[in-house]
């Protein structure tokens, strides 16, 4: 995968905690994804087609799930509540689409969210798109955001600022 | 004023509906997806309908298209992830009077929502006269 590619999510991971988890996200180095790899208590997954295909996970630590749905849902917010799931499923949704704005002249599509909850589970990874896993720290603690994503042949990717190389740490 | 939401994120429409207390709107009816809403339109004609994009069963420009064969002056906010500008033309050309990408602050909702009902009125106010 383009390491490119990866630094419209950056921006976007950024953007919308800021805008609506009222925390900043301080981005880590990127590294790609090895078996058995992030084990982690929520994910939210979303899929993409058209010009790009491939998936963009936000995994979590159950505790720092729950702090991120409750800051953002503005409620407080446990694992049991029935809008948890909605809550981190929306955060992934708007990650996932705040970042296609910056892949200029794509045509891509996203998928509705899926959200998996499970001390330690593992989102399994595709061989044909081996995933780049960005590893962020909120004000409530960790969280990972895993990209794994196939450019299509015709569709020219425009490369993004290097905002990875200037955060990375 | 009666407003109607249309999000298959109870999440969203609970904030979405936080902002409108804010400025005073009570009257809220909600819609998990674009065929909820035509139902929920049906029963009663909403003076404002904030949309979502990306819905199951009916997306939202589906939802905004079905809306405008009948009614051409139903104020209609998009509020979406989808920022891209192919997106917004899209929208604006299927009939929507106002666009809001996700993530939102409170006063950029607010703002949309006091633009859109004032153009509105103003809309209203020019056809009577």
């Amino acid at each position: 995968m383009d390491v490119r590619l990866i630094n419209p999510f950056v921006s976007a991971v950024s953007a919308v905690f800021r805008t609506m988890v009222h925390t900043s996200v301080r981005v880590g180095k990127p590294f790609v994804k090895t078996e058995p790899g992030t084990h982690a208590d929520v994910s939210g997954v979303i899929g993409f087609s058209g010009d790009a295909s491939g998936c963009v996970v936000l995994s979590f630590p159950v505790e720092v799930a729950c702090k991120a749905a409750s800051a953002f849902a503005g409620v407080p917010m446990d694992q049991n509540h029935p809008d948890f799931a909605d809550a981190i499923g929306e955060l992934a949704n708007m990650v996932a689409g705040n970042s296609k704005k910056d892949f200029s002249g794509f045509h891509i599509s996203i998928s509705l969210p899926s959200v998996i909850i499970g001390k330690g589970h593992v989102v399994s990874q595709s061989k044909a798109a081996p995933r780049l896993v960005i590893p962020c720290e909120t004000d409530f603690g960790p969280m990972w955001v895993e990209v794994g994503m196939v450019v299509e042949k015709k569709a020219q990717p425009t490369p993004a600022p290097a905002e990875v190389a200037a955060v990375g740490g | 004023m009666k407003i109607l939401l249309v999000d298959d994120s109870r999440t969203i429409r609970n904030i979405q509906k936080n902002v409108l207390a804010q400025l005073g709107h009570t009257d809220v009816a909600e819609a998990a997806d674009g065929l909820e809403a035509l139902q929920r339109i049906r029963e009663q004609r909403p003076d404002l309908m904030l949309v979502d994009w990306n819905m199951p069963n009916m997306d939202g420009i589906t939802l905004v298209r079905n809306v405008r064969a009948n009614d051409p002056n139903l104020p209609i906010i998009m509020v979406t992830t989808e920022a891209e500008k192919s997106r917004v033309i899209e929208a604006i050309k299927a009939g929507v009077n106002n666009y809001v990408v996700k993530p939102f602050t409170s006063q950029t909702l607010s703002e949309k929502i006091e633009q859109t009902m004032a153009k509105a009125k103003q809309a209203a106010g020019v056809s009577a006269a």
